[in-house]
């Protein structure tokens, strides 16, 4: 595969040999709707917001490599309508109190969900029971708001080198420990200033003392959507 | 012309939401000229009648709540849920991960200031009984639309309202839409 | 019990790890010793192979919560695994576990008071011919009924070790009903590793093209095209990987195979090594099927001292080929060709990102062919008899024969080897269950029909099938059908993607609500829509055909719904009533308002 073009939504974009769709899109400023992938991590590929349709198949564009020609639709109203199911299906899975959140206005899940025009939950909540763990003297882990996306565990051990977070449990049961035998997050090596701590797209991870430092009116998301900003990290909310 | 109706009620809530109807500030007297409340905090008529607009606040956590709902959905043609607590449950939901009995306890049995000699739960046909879980109210009865929001900003209702006298699909811009 | 102390745990862990060279990549292996030593997977024993090993102690519980052979509490000297495939529903196993439960005083899923017994639930065991069917200890029990299970109780309540029960308890049949190419004239063992010597790599891999030969698992993947891409592949060394995980509710013809065609089976990977240059040979054997192990490594020593595995097979020079079996523990995921790599390397079954495919880049990164243990047998004797010999039988696009596993309604289940192209009613009529309702081809994340297409046949063009052929009678509800597969496939789900991970689970739900006939038509919506979603944005064939025992009946057998349906209007997406209950009982009320009606008003 070399370099070449793919067009995604009729633009065309050009991508170099070996970038994934999200890649080349990224690098040419066209937004494709994500929460697992961030472009320092190796693409994971299991929130699935990212789905696209290429070549007339369904791929998630953080992991489908461009090939060129291919052509990429995004924003049509049927990736929507399973965007908005994908978030229907996380908010359901987890307990998500938006009200008050030290992430909301700046939670990609909430973006995602606002761009998406996602207006009630459409499904059953779980209401699971879910642990948190404030153990820890600067952070707070807070697993309702835990969408799996590993991000955390990817920046902990390719980054960090480290191994704090990893995914146990199957299926529904999934859920994030921590790397220490009383399961709780002050018995591992987790320190401040670790990458794993600014990645978390959601308010499951939480530095202390940082939260709801900007007023509600100046948050990321209060005035813009997700696809014209971006994302960003938590840093911002220091 | 005849005004259309309106009803309102607080399930599982906090009046926050209605709080954020009396928002609507001078919009009120526009509405007051169409429009005339049935059932609700505002008039105190504790029966629904026939109406054309049903707005609950909060989820269910209990069996009148559960009724009332059902008052709602029988008398209004079109249901509207209003705020975060009865599209998701809410604050109220938090006791979702509290055992029931340890909900009962605290109230009734443990709870600091609690003088309960007997030490047992009331059994009184006036006190609502718990639902073992607080759920939203989409999940007893259909819902025609849903008003985000802790609370939905006073725009936001009257974007919905407005656009329901108006015969149109209510629908929020970005900023009307979010769920703090 | 043995009841080991912490240091005792770490010792022990380490004594198992140590037979297994310390390697992590034979972590789920380890793991699966360490359960049987130990009857669980205890925190310590985390510790303990994390350092030994080298890995980190999230990592190894990663991998010890995701298989469910693994246990993190202790299950009993007696451990009963009932299957709980619907086919063992309709032979009325329900009866029996309750009638064991009842004999030992234990309750399912609950260790008895003393921890010596437990009895619990388990995904098909792939005995469906022979249900009611089940595990103890990882040994079979098939052809369950009361008497067997008064037997079994009595061997338990006297202490008899289970290694010393009659013998008749845990014997397997074949229950072969028809021969064709492969199961009718087997090959000598050596004929096929003889002719792909003589003919060399080349002129075998157009052999078996010419053979039109695809994969026997389900997909249909041409298997001369997958042997070619991993022989062009640029590596030092390759693998070959027989997916012997039969996962598949409802499929039991890779046990049969691996039972009586052994060396067919052996014959076919040995082929390939030479066809693609591979040294290392790997058997993924479903843990369910354990008690193949023994057998199988007999038959793989054998072939040692023939000559036909190990150094210079046959006397050639360079040909170094041999073959390891590996154990799964309890992961239907772990069929997928992705996913039993990354299990066969010690990790969790999730499926990988595709492209690379395990062609390219499989166990260790290395090129890797994977297929099924009736492609590898169908490959065996292609070399022996050459590809026209196969492509003579069967349809154009669909050459050879197909092993059905015939199961449910029907007077004569086992295995049926057709050639491709029977229709369904030539298979029901030869198994005795004409005058089905349904039958579903290729297991729950099959195709599941009616009578009005009976005549549709079983070809990769018509209905693909990895070999499950299931029978429902006349009087069959296709909902509790529906319910009970979604049921499996949230179990089984790995867990990985959103849509699977939870969509499985809403599905499974509201198929519950359809079932007690709490759920009205406009109910049915938000799950179509949800169907759609897990077929197009799953990650794996998991989630994306997970719906559809929901879809498929609904659109075949809508009056089993309809009869269900509580009115149009959505219902109560929970039981109101049962809802009060705990309230009720705190309370001590039962007045008209401590009450609450499911249907509305
Ligand atoms: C969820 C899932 C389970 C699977 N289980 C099996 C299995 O038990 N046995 C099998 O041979 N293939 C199974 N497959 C298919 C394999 O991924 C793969 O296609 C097959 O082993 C390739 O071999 P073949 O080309 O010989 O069919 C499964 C696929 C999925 C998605
Ligand atoms: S804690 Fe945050 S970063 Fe980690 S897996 Fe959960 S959502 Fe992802
Ligand atoms: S589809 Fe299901 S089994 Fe496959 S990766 Fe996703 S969660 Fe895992
Ligand atoms: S961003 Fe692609 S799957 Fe999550």
């Amino acid at each position: 595969m070399a370099d070449g073009t793919i067009t995604i939504d009729g633009q065309t974009v050009p991508f170099t040999e070996g970038q994934t769709i999200m890649q080349a899109a990224e690098a040419a400023g066209v937004y494709i709707a994500h929460l697992c992938h961030h472009p320092e991590f190796r693409p994971h590929g299991s929130c699935k917001l990212c789905t696209v349709k290429a070549g007339g198949r369904h791929v998630a564009a953080c992991t489908a490599p461009a090939s060129d020609g291919l052509e990429v639709e995004n924003e049509s109203e049927e990736l929507a309508a399973g965007r908005r199911a994908l978030l229907q299906l996380l908010f359901v899975e987890g307990n998500h109190y938006c009200p008050f959140c030290e992430r909301s206005g700046n939670c990609q899940l909430q973006a995602l969900a606002y761009r998406y025009g996602m207006v009630e939950p459409h499904f059953p909540h779980f209401y699971p029971q879910r642990e948190v763990d404030a153990s820890h003297p600067d952070v707070v882990l807070e697993r309702n708001r835990c969408i799996l996306c590993a991000l955390c565990v990817r920046a902990s051990r390719d980054v960090d080198g480290k191994h704090v977070f990893d995914i146990v449990g199957r299926g529904i049961h999934a859920r994030l420990a921590v790397n220490s035998a009383s399961g709780r997050l002050a018995d591992t090596d987790l320190a401040p200033g670790d990458r794993a701590l600014e990645v978390c797209p959601v308010g499951a991870i939480i530095v202390r003392g940082r939260g709801f430092a900007v007023p509600i009116g100046e948050r990321l998301y209060d005035h813009r959507p997700i696809n014209e900003i971006g994302n960003r990290v938590p840093e911002s909310e220091q | 012309m005849s005004k259309i109706r309106i009803a309102t009620t607080s399930l599982a809530g906090c009046f926050g939401c209605h709080m954020s109807i009396l928002d609507i500030d001078e919009k009120l007297f526009d509405l007051a000229a169409v429009a005339e409340f049935d059932r609700s905090p505002i008039t105190d008529i504790k029966q629904c009648g026939p109406c054309d607009i049903g707005i609950v606040e909060g989820g269910v956590c209990n069996a009148e709540n559960v009724e009332v709902l059902r008052e709602f959905r029988r008398h209004c043609k079109v249901l509207i849920a209003c705020g975060a607590c009865a599209i998701t449950g809410g604050i109220p939901a938090l006791r979702n991960g509290v055992p029931l009995v340890e909900c009962m306890a605290e109230a009734y049995l443990d709870g600091i200031g609690t003088e309960n000699p007997s030490r047992t739960v009331p059994n009184d046909p006036e006190l609502p009984l718990l639902l073992n879980r607080v759920h939203p109210i989409q999940e007893v009865v259909r819902i025609d639309h849903f008003l985000p929001g802790c609370p939905p900003p006073a725009e936001a209702i009257w974007q919905a309202i407005s656009d329901l006298l108006a015969g149109r699909e209510p629908t929020l811009s970005y900023t009307q839409l979010h769920y703090d | 019990m043995e009841s080991l102390d912490d240091e005792g745990v770490v010792l022990r862990v380490g004594e198992v790890a140590a037979r297994h060279g310390d390697d992590p990549h034979r972590l789920v292996q380890i793991l699966r010793d360490v359960q049987a030593a130990l009857h669980h997977v205890p925190a310590a024993a985390l510790d303990g192979l994390a350092q030994r090993l080298g890995l980190a102690r999230v990592q190894v519980e990663g991998v010890a919560t995701f298989y469910s052979h693994l246990s993190a509490t202790a299950r009993g000297h007696y451990h009963f695994l009932f299957s709980d495939g619907y086919t063992d529903r309709m032979l009325g196993r329900e009866a029996l576990v309750e009638q064991l439960c009842a004999a030992l005083g234990v309750e399912r899923g609950v260790p008895s008071a003393d921890g010596r017994v437990t009895i619990e639930d388990t995904a098909c065991t792939g005995l469906c011919d022979q249900g009611p069917a089940g595990l103890v200890n990882g040994r079979p029990l098939s052809g369950l009924g009361p008497m067997r299970i008064e037997t079994i109780a009595g061997l338990v309540k006297l202490g008899v070790p289970v290694d010393e029960w009659p013998q008749e308890l845990f014997d397997v049949a074949d229950n072969i009903h028809r021969r064709d190419l492969l199961l009718a004239g087997p090959i000598q063992s050596g004929d096929g590793v003889r002719a792909v010597l003589e003919r060399g790599a080349e002129a075998t891999l157009a052999e078996v093209e010419r053979a039109g030969l695809r994969g026997r698992g389900g997909a249909g993947f041409p298997t001369a095209r997958k042997w070619g891409f991993c022989r062009q592949a640029e590596a030092d060394e390759r693998v070959v990987a027989c997916n012997a995980d039969e996962g598949e509710p409802g499929t039991f013809k890779d046990r049969v195979l691996l039972h009586t065609q052994p060396d067919l089976v052996f014959e076919g990977m040995t082929v390939c090594a030479r066809v693609i240059g591979a040294r290392r040979g790997l058997v993924y054997l479903r843990g369910e099927y354990a008690f193949l192990r023994e057998p199988l490594e007999a038959v793989l020593a054998e072939r040692r001292r023939q000559g036909l595995l190990g150094k210079a097979i046959l006397g050639a020079e360079g040909f170094d080929f041999d073959i390891e079996i590996h154990l799964g523990a309890g992961a239907y995921i772990c069929g997928e060709e992705s996913a039993m790599i990354e299990s066969l390397e010690g990790h969790r079954g999730t499926p990988r990102i595709r492209p690379p495919f395990p062609v390219v880049s499989g166990y260790l990164g290395l090129p890797t062919v994977v297929d099924n243990v009736e492609s590898f047998a169908a490959a065996g004797a292609i070399a022996a008899h050459g590809g026209d010999w196969f492509c003579a039988c069967g349809t154009a696009e669909s050459t050879g024969t197909k092993l059905l596993s015939v199961a449910g309604d029907c007077a004569r289940p086992g295995i049926y080897e057709f050639p491709f192209g029977v229709t369904v009613a030539e298979v029901l009529e030869a198994c005795g269950g004409s005058g089905a309702r349904a039958v579903q081809v290729g297991g729950p994340s099959g195709t599941c029909i009616g009578q009005t297409e009976f005549s549709r046949r079983i070809a990769f063009e018509d209905l693909a099938t990895g070999g499950a052929f299931t029978v429902f009678g006349p009087g069959r509800d296709m909902v509790e059908v529906a319910l009970h597969h979604s049921r499996f496939f949230a179990h089984e789900s790995c867990g990985f993607c959103t849509p699977c991970r939870v969509g499985t689970s809403v599905l499974a739900q509201g198929l519950e609500r359809i079932a007690r006939g709490g759920a009205g038509r406009a109910d049915l919506e938000p799950l179509k829509q949800l169907s759609g979603v897990m077929r197009s944005m799953s990650h794996c064939g998991l989630g994306m055909t997970a719906a559809n025992p929901f879809m498929q009946t609904l659109e075949r057998f809508p009056e089993d719904y309809e009869e269900r349906l509580a009115g149009d209007d959505v219902m109560p997406a929970f039981d109101l009533d049962a809802a009060l209950a705990e309230a009720r009982a705190l309370s001590g009320r039962d007045d008209a308002h401590a009450h609450l009606e499911q249907r509305h008003g």
